[in-house]
């Protein structure tokens, strides 16, 4: 375990200098930031001026290995835009994303599982028809409109929800959270729904399946046949079966919601990351964008070894570290 | 029946999700009543959602216009504009040049900053050398500081300005520079400005709270030199999504917006709820006419795929066609829905220095046809239209418009848009021949349009930064910059509309419309709006309030 442990550590490592080169080499490519942040009515020696102060008169190579050097001791540059330390305007944006990831996960799981479970054990049935035709729903219906039609019903015309922005925040172990107030809540329950919308389907789906192929082993046959109550043989013998691709597509999905949930965050003004994102690249602000994809793939990385982890709890056969490990 | 209670204890979950929502929302229905109720007691407190994100809270670090709008209810200038365009006075009360190169500026008595200590002439001595040495600016406004070479305190209320040439705009550009407290910031930092530790000002609201790409809080700074202004706390949300920011003002979460969508205006103009403004901006949408070489550029070739022998665009008779084939009136009430006006120069008439004998050039493609004859191109010949996407109202839709009229009079024209990011860095390079672009100018003096935008290109003298078409007309050059030296206002607005008379009839570049700055509130408010497009708190009063001073 703890060898797998290390070995991860140094792929990721290199993982991270690849994706901080390509990210480096695609902004440079795009266009110049001068153009865009310096007055247009500024003349050459102020936009020249400003090339300096960015340390855009340098050669490309010159500009990364300086990068590499400066990001080795943790410091990945100041916003061109904000001059804020490009790290420290991430992190202040990341708790709002997490939280709102997390809430549309949790929505994802607890709603998608038990749902994907009903409409496995009665395909048939009206309910689990019902679910499926919502399921098909859930995925085909782009995110900006679902978000657009959800503030057109509960703000605009119920007036039961805000319409944008973070609520109410209280500092939970040194972060701010704002789930534990009423107005945090309020805020945050359209945009969580929205974004959890997708994921959810996607659970119902995988689980159905994975439900229905269970159903026909051997071992439920089993179980049933030994007179093991309806209960305990869903419970234990076919979710615990079909847990394996599930936790992985969570795993996944938790990973792409915080890095991508930009058209959500856009469409309710939510304070967090993706928009940071979106903006950045709209401004060539390259510190920043590079910083954040860096954080990004360091968190895809945990994620995945904390998948890895919980597989080997699930599964016995599988055992990390193993060189030629078994049940992948 | 045992069918009918199965399906009910499986849709169990799908019940207790309605009832929890159901719980919920009514919970907070109970929240959203206990604000009403409490409305009243809090109706000084507004919240407005702005366009664009706010980039800091330094006054002298990033010249951009939404920074500088936001910025003037903290800090003030020595000048400023009124909702009109017109320079009036603000920190200084008056200003006179005691000769070509010397201005005077007498100051305005019994000016507090926010911590209490007096405004004299020491902090605006101190703010114009912080100008341009603040680290890292993206955009400094050193552009407007930088012909004073020298600066005189004669008395706490008196300072003169010596520039190296004679310098007409040095009290508009003084009008960009906002003042700081010496005191408080000697030692400053941008980083102090954003904490809001330095963010020091005299202006009619004091800091509050600044988050990067989320909000700007003000409150009221009651002991104002102007008066007291009817709010007390005011909540800037940087609603950047068109769709967010209506939906925002439909649902009372914000009780202004600016820039309205073109799309919602007529929307909004039923609604009883809410009230719109609007006002011609200084922003002009414009044609920059690739004039730089004597080769046809790349991107204009004959209809059969081969380069053509010569640049047509040095040809006046072609860039006339060009102009007189774009149907402006139906791009103002088409793609802008009527909020645009069709341009005739590069500031609309009621600006400083526009000619009134330039018209919107007549639509006439029959004309422009023939003009296209006489110039050698009897059958026309082949471009690409190129304009940004992300950066001006509506601009991919009016490229693609101006491609549908070039159809007609038998070019045939591709368009290409982009984001910003990265139209501008190719617009600069001079890749492009046909560029669709935009000028606000904030000296709201068609003098400084026409320097830099069609002026001779020259880094030296600082004429024609940004004319990327590289149209280059003596004669004219001459009459602007003598225009630029009058010091008599009478005598400099002849010269410069002479000026922009000899360059527009010679087609130095296409004007297509001045953009109308739109601003949506709720009905108990009214918003006088700008010429600047600046979203100022000061230009918003209740409904049937005074139009200045305090309500209380």
């Amino acid at each position: 375990m703890f060898s797998y442990a290390i070995r991860r550590l140094f792929q990721s490592g290199f993982v991270l200098i690849a994706m901080s080169f390509l990210v480096f080499v695609g902004v440079y490519a795009i266009g110049n930031p001068v153009d865009l942040l310096v007055n247009p009515a500024a003349d050459e020696a102020e936009k020249l001026r400003a090339t300096i102060a960015m340390g855009l008169d340098k050669p490309f190579y010159a500009q990364y290995l300086s990068f590499l050097g400066a990001a080795s001791t943790g410091d990945f540059g100041r916003s061109f835009v904000f001059n804020i330390p490009s790290l420290e305007l991430i992190l202040q944006k990341l708790p709002a994303t997490i939280e709102l990831a997390l809430f549309a996960m949790i929505i994802a799981v607890t709603l998608g599982i038990p749902l994907g479970l009903i409409a496995g054990l009665k395909p048939d049935s009206f309910i689990g028809r019902f679910i499926m035709a919502l399921s098909i729903v859930g995925f085909s219906l782009p995110t900006f409109w679902v978000g657009l039609v959800l503030i057109m019903v509960f703000s605009v015309h119920l007036g039961w929800l805000p319409s944008n922005g973070r609520g109410e925040t209280v500092m939970l172990l040194g972060v701010p959270v704002s789930f534990l107030t009423w107005d945090g809540l309020a805020h945050l329950f359209m945009p969580a729904l929205n974004l959890a919308l997708f994921k959810l389907s996607l659970l119902i789906r995988l689980t159905r399946a994975g439900t229905r192929e269970a159903l026909l082993q051997d071992y439920v046959k089993f179980a049933r046949a030994k007179g093991l109550s309806n209960t305990r043989v869903i419970g234990v013998h076919v979710l615990k079966n079909i847990m394996i691709p599930i936790v992985t597509v969570i795993g996944l999905e938790f990973g792409s919601v915080i890095a991508f949930a930009i058209v959500t965050e856009s469409i309710f003004a939510w304070p967090g990351t993706g928009k940071l994102l979106i903006d950045s690249i709209n401004q060539l602000d390259r510190p920043v964008i590079v910083a954040y994809l860096l954080v990004i793939v360091a968190l895809f990385i945990f994620i995945n070894f904390l998948v890895d982890v919980v597989y080997s709890l699930l599964d016995p056969r599988v055992r990390l570290g193993a060189s030629n490990a078994s049940g992948h | 029946m045992i069918r009918l209670q199965r399906l009910f204890s499986a849709a169990a979950p799908l019940l207790a999700v309605t009832l929890v929502t159901l719980i919920f929302s009514s919970v907070t229905t109970a929240q959203t009543t206990a604000d009403k109720a409490e409305k009243p007691a809090r109706a000084r407190d507004i919240s407005i959602g702005l366009q664009a994100a706010i980039t800091s809270m330094d006054p002298h670090y990033h010249n951009i216009g939404p920074n500088n709008s936001i910025l003037r209810h903290i800090f003030e200038a020595l000048t400023t504009y009124d909702e009109n365009g017109k320079l009036t006075p603000a920190l200084a009360v008056s200003w006179r040049p005691i000769n070509d190169t010397t201005w005077e500026f007498k100051l305005r008595k019994n000016v507090r900053f926010h911590d209490g200590s007096p405004f004299t002439a020491d902090d605006v001595a101190f703010s114009l050398k912080r100008v341009p040495n603040v680290p890292n600016s993206p955009s400094s406004f050193a552009t407007f500081t930088k012909p004073i070479i020298d600066v005189t305190v004669v008395d706490p209320y008196t300072i003169v300005f010596k520039t190296a040439s004679p310098h007409v705009l040095l009290p508009s550009d003084m009008s960009q520079v906002l003042i700081v407290a010496k005191a408080v910031g000697e030692k400053a930092t941008t980083d102090d400005y954003n904490a809001g530790r330095a963010a020091v000002g005299t202006g009619a609201y004091k800091f509050v709270e600044y988050t990067a790409n989320q909000r700007v809080v003000v409150k009221a700074n009651y002991g104002y030199w102007r008066g007291e202004e009817p709010w007390d706390k005011i909540t800037f949300k940087m609603l950047v999504n068109p769709a967010a920011r209506v939906a925002a003002l439909l649902s009372g979460d914000v009780e202004m917006i600016e820039t309205v969508p073109t799309a919602d205006i007529a929307k909004l103009e039923k609604d009883k709820k809410f009230a719109l403004s609007d006002k011609v901006s200084n922003r002009v949408i414009y044609v920059h006419l690739n004039q730089h070489q004597n080769k046809a550029p790349v991107f204009m070739i004959d209809k059969s795929g081969k380069p053509l022998e010569k640049n047509p665009l040095q040809d006046v008779r072609v860039r006339r066609a060009l102009s007189m084939a774009i149907n402006r009136d139906a791009i103002v009430s088409r793609v802008m829905e009527g909020r645009a006006v069709a341009a005739s120069q590069l500031l609309a008439d009621q600006f400083f220095g526009t000619s009134k004998k330039l018209k919107p050039t007549k639509y006439d493609p029959e004309g422009a046809k023939k003009l296209l004859a006489e110039a050698g191109y009897p059958n026309g010949f082949a471009m690409t239209i190129h304009g940004p996407n992300n950066r001006y109202i509506n601009d991919a839709a009016i490229a693609q418009t101006i491609a549908q009229f070039y159809a007609k009079i038998g070019i045939d024209v591709k368009v290409e848009t982009m984001p910003s990011s990265v139209y501008f860095t190719r617009a600069s390079k001079l890749e492009f021949s046909y560029m669709v672009l935009g000028w606000g100018t904030e000296s709201n003096e068609q003098g400084s349009a026409l320097r830099s935008l069609l002026a001779t290109y020259d880094v030296a003298k600082g004429m024609g930064v940004t004319n990327r078409g590289r149209y280059s007309n003596l004669a004219f050059d001459k009459a602007l910059s003598e225009a630029l030296v009058t010091m008599d206002d009478k005598k400099r607005e002849g010269m410069i509309q002479a000026a922009a008379e000899m360059v527009m009839g010679d087609v130095g570049l296409i004007p297509l419309h001045y953009e109308v700055s739109t601003w949506a509130t709720t009905k108990a408010l009214k918003y006088s709006a700008r010429t600047d497009q600046y979203t100022l708190a000061m230009s918003l009063k209740p409904v049937g309030a005074p139009s200045s001073g305090a309500v209380r």
